[in-house]
Parts: structure tokens; C-alpha cells; sequence
């Protein structure tokens, strides 16, 4: 493992070229060996965070998007799905394995017939009993029991990876549940199914399902139905709602929802959403405070402690979200530097973070989206202040050329993100305020004209229908 | 006594009070046939009345004069003889026979247009229209045969006078088609698109039972002067337009929506590539001029864009940003915005550069007060016509048949509608 540490890789040297080296903070960082990292995407790590289904779809994943040059890191992955899913019984996801591996990990890892033909036969027995034992509790009309028969079958279906079926078998124990235990173990595993399903609207059913029982949840049990609601966020694109859906989990989650999502992950998806999508205010009462008050001054610390006063819930929530930051140092380190406008490194460590957020299953597909938000969010922040801007002196804050700067600036002017205009000629951004007076007079002016005529057609038609009707009751009295 | 000099006698002796031009119009009417059977007799009969006095004589006569078959050698003598009357009748005498006059505008109209001289029938027509019209927001057949006669003789100032005036009162939905869709075209001419929007939208919007063909050609001219103007086009008539309209209109005019998505996209390149394959289907409409100012419309919207987001800009980068070729016809595109008045802008030729200034009206001085002030008075005025006319409506017979029909019964009163209210 140390070996692949050193070796160059042509991925980091294209992560490397926007801007130089990384600051040095960042040296001192690289002695623990962190999962979620600029360094080179640790395999087992990373899959030791994980259990059951979730681990093997991820692996999957990997295997499938680490690009074509990496073989080394695809045949680790799929060498690890291989052994996690001899550990089960679904058969099916094996003999995709085995394809994928298509021979290359030599003659442990083919396709083991009779390995599956002993473990479909065992599923068959497996139903037949599951299926009588249920017909049984249903002709007793026992509720508990018919509840556990119909449980036993979604874990089969579940563990054979029959998802659809499996799904069906949760839903149908909803008739039996008699105790708000029952009706959360439910949703759990209904959340459960459907996270892996893909079906995300009926995790945020199910979630809202369960946080209306009369009971009081448990901490884990919160925090895990959190993490699913962000998860269901995150996946609709909400970025807003899905940060402070993982900003409210509580830290207890620990590793108990390895088979969904692991606690790095809470920190990087919510990091990452807040950075993209609160404004100043709702980033420092979040995220930042408790940061601070450990990293900074003793001075420093006093203005924060004041805002504690105000901010008593949020500062309950930013210790539990700073425990979660610790697991992820670089998205601490980059959301502290986009809060004191070190664009130019904060935009690194995201650019280093990237490569092994696209290997997220969750994550994959809302990066780039992410990222450009960031993006326009740290040029918009930088112009806020000024009335006029140095485009040259941006231009090396952001580690940009000047045009492309202007052309960011540009599309941003034109969706009305920024309020300035720019001098071509000498290079300068100039704050622009719209002129009130001058827009309600043009309004009113507008306004005016357009009632004019409106009315006007209003009453030239009403005279037409009036000819019409007259013409048309004329003729019928004839 | 010849019947035409006892008439002659009678339209002298009759035509100097009221109720006399009452019976004399009886008796005008009665004599009608007898006229038509003499036409070719007539001009001198015409010599003997004096169209300021005799006009409602002169126009029975005049009208049997002009029915049938004229050449053009008749027409080069006839047209004369009604210019003049025109310019010398009576409002009020013309006004009891009002379908015979336009009848004889008409054809004054055809006549000058045989002999291709349509600006002769402009000043007439104007006069004509002028005295037919019972008010000025009263429509006459002859507004739209006004109009086109200017379109055709190019008289676009003088068409633009009568289209000052607001309409409300119509005889003929079918000439108020006519009306605003010459008057667009008038306004289009004088490159005023405010207007020629909304009068083509009346057109478009105005209630009809069936598609005709003026609708649909109003419609693609509203299209092309929409994208002009606005720069976009909404997809959907408003609700109050009739249904046959919402429904058909489009079909008619595939080719102009199609070059109004081909707009939305903002590629001048496809834009100009659509013209170029369709250029026939645009000429046979002759709209081909107006979609040329389409296509140039987009290159100043595109600069217009730019004095948003930048306050100085090289003419290189104008060029490049809206595709144009080169810097030279980047300048000249300004240079006629600026004149235009569509942009605020210097040009410094030594740098190469364009400056952006903001619009320098501060609406400070005497003159937009008075706008304003006038703006407000007419309005209220509007307004106050607004309730007058729904006042007469709730006492319309007929609305308050049919209303009183269909209301709902609280009363046992209520169930006794009276039989007059009920047609």
C-alpha cells in the first residue's frame, strides 16, 4: 500500500496544475493517513467504512469509474467485492463479478459453479420454509407473527438481492406493527431497500414516516433517519435542504449506519453543500465557530463566545458537525479558508478533493454541479465588498488568467449574480447600483402605456361583441 | 318636363333646411332607378349643382354617374368631379346617405388606382373620411381604403394623422381588420413598432367566428415586428383572443414561428442560414424586407447586451462577441444605434474603443412633466369612458335578457322575470 503512496499517478499531476503546491498546512496532514484525501484513493480503507450491501456496490462503482489507466485500483476493488460477496448469498451480483473480473485475478477468482448452485438451492429450501411457516401464522392470525414471517422474507430477498420483492415484504409488515418499535424498524429497513433501490422519493416518505411516530426516537435512530433524509436531498439536487439535513446529525451516529453511509461521508456531503449553498451567516453559525474558538486567539475567541450567546441551538449543532469535520481535516481546512477569502487555496483543495469525490457512489454525479456553485460563490463573495476590482489582482487570487476571469464575470454579470460592470480597456470591475429613481420613473411610464392600450383594445373589442350580438339577435328576432 | 329637369329642380329647391332635405331625400330615393337608367346623360345635370349646397342631390346623381363600366379615359375626367365634391360637400347631408358616399369613394378609389396614380385618392380620402365620421372614435369603411391608398403611394405621414385618433365605435368588424392591418404596415413604414404592435394585435385578438385571410397575414407581420421590437414572441395568444384564432392561426404561419424559435436561440448563424432557405416563402408574402430588420434587430440586441455587463469594450471584441466580421462593421453597427437612439455610447477611433454611458434622461425636465401630466390626464379619461361604458351595458336590453335568464333565484320574485326582458 505504502508503494502506491509514492508513485507518481497521471491523475494527481492533472489535479496539480491548477496552482502550485499546496500550502503548507498541508504538509503536516499528510502523516495520518486519511480516507477522503488528495492522496491516492486508499481501497481497503475506504471499504472498511462500509458494510453489507452498500460496500459492495461501491466497490462496484470504483471498479467501474476509475478510468481506464488504473487497472491496478480496478482489479483491487473487484477483488474485494469478490470476497464480500462469497460472504452472502446473492448469486446474482457474483456472476457480474466475475465478468468484470473476466479472469484477470487468476484461478481464486472465476466463476465457482458450484459455490452458486449449492447457495441457490439453500435459497429454494430457504423459501419453501420461510413460505410454509408464514401460510402458517397467517391461518392463526397471530399479528406478531405474521409480522416477523413477513420480515424474514424481505431480509431474504434482500440478502439474495431481490430488492423489488424485498421492498414489497417490508411494506406489507405495515399492516401488522402494533408498537411504534415496529413501525420504525419498518421504515428503517424500507429506507434501507430504497437508498440501495435508487428510489429516492420513497426514502423521504418513509423518513417522514418515521419521525412522525409518537415515540421519541432514539439518538442513533434521528440520526440515521437525518443522514437518509440528506441522502434523499442530495440526490434531488436540494443541496440547501440536504446540508442542513447532515449539519442536524448527531454525532452518536458513529458507525452504526456503515451499511448506508459513513460518517466521513456526513461530513464531506454536508460540507460541501453548505459551501455551495448558505449565504455568510448560515456558514459561520454552522459550521464555523467552534472552529475557530479552538483554532484562533484567545481575542479572537471572545467575540465568538458572545455569539454563542445568540447562537445557543446552532452551537449545539456545530459541535456535533465539528466531530464530523475532524474525520475530514482537508473539508474543514478548505470551508475555514473560503470563510477568510483564501480563494486561491480553498479552490485547491477542492480540485485535490475531486478526483475521489467522482468515485462516490452519492457524490458522483453532483460534483461538478457543486463545484461551479462553489466556484461562483467565492468570485461573487470577492466582489461584494469593493467598487472597483483590479481584474489583475483577482485574476492571481483565483490562480486564473485574466480573460477567463472576465468571462466567468461576464456570465455571472448576465445572470444578475453580480451587480458591476467591466472596463475592458484598463482591466477593472466596477460596482454598479441601479439607479431607483430612474427605474420607477420608466416603470410608471411603462406601466402607464400599457394600461392605455390595454384598455383601449379592451373597449374597442367590447364594441365588436356588443356589433356582433346585436347583428346576431336582429337576425334571430327576423 | 324631362323627369331629369324636374329633378334638377327639385334637389335646387329642396336643399336649403332641414326638414326640406328630408323630403328631398324621399324623393331621391324614390328617383333612383330612374338615375341609373340615365346614366351616361348625367354630367351635364352634374354641372347645373353645386356640391356645396345640392350635396345630397349631387351625390344620387353622382353615384348614378360612376355605376358601371368606366375606362380610363372616363376615369381621368370622373375623378376630378368627385375630388371636388368630396372637397366641397355638406358633412351633414352626406351623412343621411352615408352608404352611397362610400359607395362612391370606392370607387374613386378603384379609378385612381386603374390609373396608377394612387396618391391622387390620398387627400380626397382623408377629407372624405373626415367628414363621414359621426366622431372621431368612429370607424368608417372608407379609414381602411384611406389606408391603403397611403400604403401604395407611400404618403406615410399623412395615413400616421389618422391613426392618431383612437377607435372605438365600429360599423364593420370587417373594416376594422382592414384599418389596422394598413395601419401597421403604415407604422412599420415609419419604423414606429409600438404601434404597429398593437394595432396588429387587434387585429389578431379581435373576436371572430371563423379564420380570414387578413388575420393570419396581420398575424405573421405581428411575428416579425414582435421579434423586432421585443426581441421575443410569446408561443400563446392571449385568453381573450378568440378561440378559432388560438387554435388555427399558428398553422397558417409555420415558417415565421419557426424563424422566431430560430431567434430565441441567439445563433445570428442559424438565424441567417433559415432566411436564406426560405427567402422565397418570405418574398411571396413581401415580408422579406421586414425580415431582414429581424435579422439585423438581433445584432443590436446582442450590443445592447453588452452595454449591460461592460462599461468599455474594444470594437475587436464587440466583432467577436456579436459575430459580426470585423471591427469596421462592428463601428457602423454603433455609429447607427447611437444615431438611432437605441444606445448611449461614444466611440474613441484612436483606441479602438466603445464607451458605455448610462441613459442621460434624468426625468427632470419641464417637458417629461408635461408627458407625464398628459399621460395622467388621459388615462382618466380612459378610465372614466371605461365606467360610462359599463353603465350602458348594464342597461342593455339584450345583456340584461341574458343575464336575466341565467341568474341565480333567491326570491320567489326573482322567478318572475318580465316577458319584454325575455327575447
Amino acid at each position: 500500500m505504502d508503494a502506491d503512496d509514492e508513485s507518481s499517478n497521471p491523475m494527481i499531476d492533472e489535479i496539480y496544475a491548477n496552482g502550485g503546491s499546496p500550502e503548507g498546512g498541508g504538509g503536516e496532514k499528510r502523516s495520518r493517513r486519511l480516507i477522503i484525501s488528495g492522496d491516492q484513493f486508499d481501497i481497503e480503507a475506504y471499504a472498511s467504512l462500509y458494510s453489507g450491501r452498500t460496500k459492495i456496490a461501491r466497490l462496484l462503482f470504483i471498479a467501474d469509474h476509475c478510468g481506464g489507466d488504473n487497472s491496478a485500483m480496478q482489479l483491487e476493488a473487484l477483488r474485494m467485492a469478490f470476497d464480500e460477496i462469497k460472504k452472502g448469498e446473492n448469486t446474482q451480483l457474483f456472476r457480474e463479478v466475475v465478468n468484470k473480473i473476466g479472469g484477470r485475478l487468476g484461478p481464486d477468482y472465476t466463476m465457482d459453479v458450484a459455490w452458486c448452485e449449492t447457495v441457490d438451492r439453500r435459497a429454494e429450501q430457504k423459501k419453501e420454509k420461510l413460505d410454509n411457516e408464514l401460510n402458517a401464522y397467517r391461518t392463526n392470525l397471530i399479528k406478531e407473527s405474521i409480522r416477523m414471517g413477513y420480515n424474514d422474507f424481505g431480509d431474504f430477498y434482500y440478502a439474495h438481492g431481490q430488492l423489488g420483492e424485498a421492498f414489497k415484504s417490508y411494506v406489507r409488515t405495515r399492516d401488522y406493527c402494533t408498537t411504534s418499535k415496529h413501525i420504525i424498524h419498518m421504515c428503517m429497513s424500507a429506507i434501507l431497500v430504497s437508498i440501495e433501490m435508487g428510489q429516492f422519493t420513497h426514502v423521504a416518505s418513509y423518513v417522514s414516516k418515521a419521525e412522525q411516530t409518537h415515540e421519541a426516537l432514539d439518538q442513533i435512530t434521528a440520526a440515521k433517519l437525518r443522514c437518509a433524509a440528506g441522502l434523499a436531498n442530495l440526490v434531488s439536487k436540494k443541496y440547501k435542504l440536504a446540508a442542513r439535513k447532515f449539519l442536524e446529525t448527531a454525532p452518536e451516529l458513529g458507525s452504526h449506519y456503515n451499511e448506508v453511509i459513513a460518517p466521513q461521508d456526513v461530513a464531506t456531503y454536508g460540507g460541501l453543500c453548505a459551501l455551495a449553498t448558505f449565504d455568510r451567516t448560515e456558514l459561520k453559525a454552522s459550521t464555523l465557530t467552534m472552529i475557530m474558538l479552538l483554532n484562533d486567539d484567545c481575542e479572537i475567541s471572545i467575540v465568538f463566545l458572545i455569539l454563542i450567546l445568540y447562537l445557543q441551538a446552532k452551537v449545539i449543532d456545530n459541535i456535533n458537525f465539528r466531530n464530523f469535520l475532524e474525520l475530514v481535516p482537508e473539508v474543514r481546512e478548505l470551508i475555514n479558508d473560503f470563510y477568510s477569502s483564501h480563494y486561491a487555496s480553498c479552490l485547491e483543495y477542492l480540485a485535490n478533493l475531486k478526483a475521489n469525490l467522482l468515485l462516490d457512489i452519492h457524490l458522483h454525479d453532483h460534483v461538478e454541479t457543486l463545484y461551479d456553485q462553489i466556484r461562483h460563490k467565492a468570485l461573487i463573495q470577492y466582489t461584494l465588498p469593493f467598487v472597483s476590482v483590479d481584474l489583475q489582482m483577482m485574476a492571481s487570487a483565483f490562480k486564473t488568467t485574466i480573460t477567463g476571469l472576465e468571462k466567468e464575470l461576464v456570465a455571472l454579470i448576465t445572470d444578475n449574480q453580480i451587480q458591476a460592470r467591466v472596463d475592458s480597456h484598463n482591466k477593472i470591475l466596477y460596482a454598479r447600483h441601479a439607479d431607483q429613481r430612474n427605474a420607477t420613473f420608466q416603470r410608471v411610464l411603462e406601466t402607464g402605456r400599457v394600461f392605455d392600450r390595454d384598455v383601449r383594445s379592451m373597449l374597442l373589442r367590447t364594441n365588436l361583441i356588443k356589433y356582433d350580438y346585436n347583428a346576431r339577435s336582429l337576425s334571430r328576432k327576423l | 318636363m324631362d323627369p331629369m329637369e324636374a329633378l334638377v329642380a327639385q334637389i335646387q329647391g329642396l336643399s336649403s333646411t332641414p326638414g326640406d332635405i328630408a323630403r328631398l331625400h324621399i324623393i331621391l330615393k324614390q328617383a333612383d332607378d330612374s338615375l341609373r337608367a340615365e346614366s351616361t346623360r348625367l354630367s351635364p345635370v352634374l354641372g347645373q349643382l353645386a356640391p356645396s349646397e345640392h350635396s345630397l342631390g349631387f351625390l344620387y346623381v353622382l353615384d348614378a354617374f360612376t355605376s358601371g363600366q368606366i375606362s380610363k379615359q372616363q376615369a381621368e375626367t370622373s375623378v376630378p368631379i368627385i375630388t371636388g365634391f368630396i372637397n366641397a360637400c355638406n358633412a351633414e347631408q352626406i351623412r343621411l346617405a352615408p352608404e352611397k358616399f362610400v359607395l362612391v369613394c370606392k370607387r374613386l378609389k378603384d379609378q385612381v388606382m386603374m390609373l396608377e396614380a394612387p396618391i391622387r385618392g390620398v387627400g380626397p380620402l382623408l377629407t372624405a373620411a373626415r367628414k363621414l365620421q359621426l366622431s372621431t372614435e368612429h370607424l368608417t369603411p372608407l379609414h381602411s381604403d384611406f389606408l391603403m391608398l397611403c400604403v401604395l403611394a407611400k404618403c406615410y405621414k399623412t395615413g400616421l394623422s389618422i391613426l392618431e385618433d383612437d377607435i372605438f365605435e365600429v360599423d364593420q368588424p370587417r373594416d376594422l381588420f382592414l384599418y389596422c392591418y394598413y395601419g401597421g404596415m403604415i407604422c412599420i413604414g415609419l419604423k414606429r413598432f409600438q404601434k404597429a404592435l398593437d394595432l396588429l394585435h387587434n387585429v389578431v385578438t379581435a373576436p371572430m367566428s371563423t379564420l380570414n385571410a387578413i388575420a393570419v397575414e396581420a398575424y405573421k407581420k405581428y411575428i416579425l415586428v414582435s421579434l423586432i421590437h421585443h426581441g421575443q414572441l410569446s408561443t400563446s395568444l392571449p385568453k381573450y383572443a378568440s378561440s378559432v384564432a388560438q387554435r388555427s392561426l399558428k398553422n397558417f404561419c409555420q415558417p415565421y414561428i419557426e424563424l422566431a424559435n430560430s431567434y430565441g436561440t441567439e445563433k445570428i448563424a442559424e438565424l441567417e442560414a433559415y432566411v436564406q432557405t426560405n427567402t422565397e416563402k418570405f418574398e411571396n408574402d413581401n415580408n422579406l424586407g421586414l425580415v431582414k430588420q429581424v435579422v439585423l434587430s438581433m445584432y443590436k440586441r446582442n450590443i445592447q447586451r453588452l452595454t449591460q455587463t461592460y462599461l468599455t469594450l474594444s470594437l475587436q471584441d464587440i466583432a467577436n462577441t456579436v459575430q459580426l466580421n470585423s471591427p469596421k462593421e462592428a463601428e457602423m453597427h454603433v455609429l447607427q444605434m447611437i444615431q438611432d437612439g437605441e444606445i448611449y455610447a461614444t466611440i474613441n477611433q484612436r483606441d479602438g474603443m466603445v464607451r458605455f454611458l448610462e441613459d442621460p434622461e434624468q426625468y427632470k425636465t419641464c417637458e417629461m412633466i408635461e408627458n407625464i401630466d398628459s399621460s395622467i390626464q388621459r388615462i382618466m379619461a380612459l378610465s372614466r369612458k371605461l365606467s360610462a361604458m359599463d353603465e350602458q351595458i348594464s342597461c342593455d336590453q339584450l345583456y340584461l335578457s341574458k343575464v336575466g335568464r341565467e341568474r341565480q333565484r333567491y326570491d320567489f320574485d326573482d322567478f318572475d322575470v318580465p316577458t319584454k326582458f325575455n327575447i
